[in-house]
């Protein structure tokens, strides 16, 4: 028993370091060389020699990235902020996106378990829509909301065609998970359940939100979490095609200039912030499933 | 007699790839107010299809089921069910599984008032204790309890029970035989019972109705149980009827358990008392015979 323990806790370890290893091996490594130039005079030249040259490595990469774990909430400007405040700005998208996708998804997965009509006219669309990436959705979206605009007084805008699509694309890519999920879950309700609202004649909401909820709750969270994973997966390209500041936001702006260092901590900081939220999720799903 | 439950020509017949398969046909039945009547008859003769027809959960194909003069067309609170498993809703405690029906039912009387309906059909139960528990958190019997609770405490026009002691242990079945019968000679309500137990239907029935085998299965026979009650049951035991009343059910039952097997030569029921008294209905014990 205790044996498993220090296995669950030492493998990862061993994985994680075998990753860094590699990516050590990997990295290019700064060498610096005295050379005779053309004058005759002696300059000191670093160049870069590796598999991939220009690719930083895990030393280099916390040298050049400190500054923004360290200070995680600083900011000097809209796109060079401490990458716990990018963490913020891009989960506060995710959450609305995110709840976007709940409010119209699992309304849409209960009709589409409750009427055999209504999944039998959906059914097809929503199989083709389903697959279809975000990095198509977003366009539509511009296009879509190309009218919105929210601004304050001093005619700055709060709200405009870019939010509204970021908004629309995480949404229309997380939905699935939950429609599917809700339709999977109604109609696996027993009979049994059914047939206690039918003899006590419940009335349709109550049978909803007495019979028809609870008994799709378990099926409803798993939707839930896996939504929020895709919404999660999301931002980071509706961030980069709209430049909006956030962690794809940043990892578009340091890609453009060349700043490899940067990117890394932005794939590692998505990395964990997504594991971190299904973890939590899955947490409270086991909880709806104890039931 | 008056009939307060008929079931006339009732008939229920399944559309099937091969053609139509006939459950049940013709199937006649009348109860009288307050009379306690079992159906007895071998596994998938369309007992529970009878049930669930007058429970108004299965559509009827042919015939009526009239209750207290009006003809059932759905399901409804009217009848109280209970079934093998009691259906109980396991997010909500013993007491809300009950309170939902309560509240459909009563919903004219005060809150507390229906409380109070809830709290003494479970007490009555025996769940006085345990009724804010979930369903998980009961045990098979304690379950079943709240299924009785539930159907009595809607004060229904009449009980429906399909085999509803089928899945408990010997002991706790007698148990749960015994609230059954106490709470429905208080409450009067009219019962149809389906069960494979003989000496549960003789020890619970005015009358035991008992269906031949399907397809196209109808009544075959029904033997009137007039034990005084109330009833003990080491007394009923006892009664010089009980061996004869017994022995009649289950060569009923053996004659078509035959039938279905395509041996016929099967001495006919006797009349009179047999000391024979075969312990339960084992299809090996005919192959060997
Ligand atoms: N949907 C259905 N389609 C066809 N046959 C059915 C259907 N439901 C039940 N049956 C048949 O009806 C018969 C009676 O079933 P049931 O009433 O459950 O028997 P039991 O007497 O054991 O309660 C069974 O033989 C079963 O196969
Ligand atoms: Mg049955």
């Amino acid at each position: 028993m205790n044996k498993t323990k220090f296995d669950s806790i030492l493998l990862p370890f061993v994985g994680i370091a075998a990753c860094v290893f590699i990516w050590w091996c990997v990295a290019g490594k700064p060498v610096t060389k005295q050379v005779r130039d053309d004058f005759g005079d002696v300059v000191t030249v670093t160049s870069r020699v590796g598999i991939s040259a220009d690719l930083p490595g895990p030393i280099e990469t916390w040298h050049k990235t400190r500054d923004y774990i360290l200070k995680p909430f600083e900011k000097r400007g809209e796109l060079d902020q401490g990458i716990l405040a990018f963490t913020w700005l891009s989960l506060k998208l995710v959450a609305q996106g995110y709840c976007i996708a709940l409010l119209v998804g699992t309304p849409i997965g209960f009709c589409l378990g409750l009427s055999k009509t209504f999944s039998k006219i959906f059914d097809p669309i929503i199989q083709i829509l389903r697959p279809v990436s975000p990095l198509a959705w977003l366009p539509l979206g511009m296009v879509l909301f190309s009218s919105v605009k929210i601004s304050d007084a001093a005619g700055h805008v709060l709200f405009g065609a870019i939010d509204a699509a970021a908004l629309f694309t995480i949404a229309v890519c997380a939905m699935w998970p939950t429609v599917l999920n809700t339709a999977v879950g109604v109609r696996a309700i027993p009979q049994d359940y059914l047939n206690v609202a039918k003899v006590l004649k419940l009335s349709r909401a109550k049978t909803l939100c007495k019979v028809l909820v609870p008994a799709t709750l378990p099926y409803m969270f798993t939707g839930f979490r896996l939504s929020l994973g895709i919404a999660w997966l999301v931002i980071v390209a509706a961030e980069m095609l709209t430049g909006r500041p956030g962690v794809g936001g940043f990892l578009w702006q340091q890609y453009n200039a060349q700043s490899f260092a940067h990117i890394i901590l932005c794939i590692l900081t998505i990395g964990v912030v997504g594991f971190v939220l299904d973890r939590l999720m899955s947490v409270v799903e086991r909880r709806f499933k104890a039931v | 007699m008056s009939h307060y439950l008929e079931l006339s020509q009732l008939a229920k017949v399944y559309p099937t790839p091969k053609g139509e398969a006939v459950i049940v046909k013709d199937f006649d039945l009348k109860i009288a107010k307050g009379e306690f009547v079992s159906l007895i008859g071998h596994s998938g003769c369309g007992k529970s299809t009878v049930l669930s027809m007058v429970a108004g959960l299965n559509e009827i194909s042919g015939g009526a089921v009239i209750l207290a003069g009006k003809e059932i067309t759905g399901p409804g609170p009217d009848r109280g069910i209970v079934f093998q498993s009691p259906c109980l809703l396991p997010w909500m405690t013993a007491f809300e599984n009950v309170m939902l029906g309560v509240n459909q039912v009563f919903y004219t009387a005060a809150r507390i008032e229906r409380r109070e309906i809830a709290e003494y059909y479970l007490s009555i139960v025996g769940l006085a204790e345990s009724m804010h528990k979930r369903p998980g958190e009961l045990s098979q019997g304690m379950r079943q309890r709240v299924g009785i609770a539930r159907a009595f405490a809607l004060s229904p026009k009449l009980l429906l029970l399909d085999e509803p002691f089928g899945m408990l242990d010997s002991l706790t079945r007698f148990e749960l035989q015994q609230v059954l019968i106490e709470l429905w000679r208080r409450e009067k309500i009219t019962a149809l019972m389906v069960t494979h137990d003989v000496d549960e239907a003789l020890f619970l029935s005015d009358r035991v109705v008992m269906m031949t085998n399907g397809p196209a299965a109808e009544v075959g026979d029904i033997l009137e149980v007039k034990f005084p009650r109330p009833r003990e049951r080491k007394e009923v035991m006892e009664h010089p009827d009980y061996y004869r009343l017994r022995e009649h059910l289950i060569t009923f039952l053996e004659v078509h358990a035959h039938k279905k097997r395509k041996l016929v030569d099967v001495p006919p029921a006797p009349s009179g008392g047999s000391p024979i008294q075969p312990e339960a209905i084992e299809p090996q014990r005919f192959c060997a015979a």
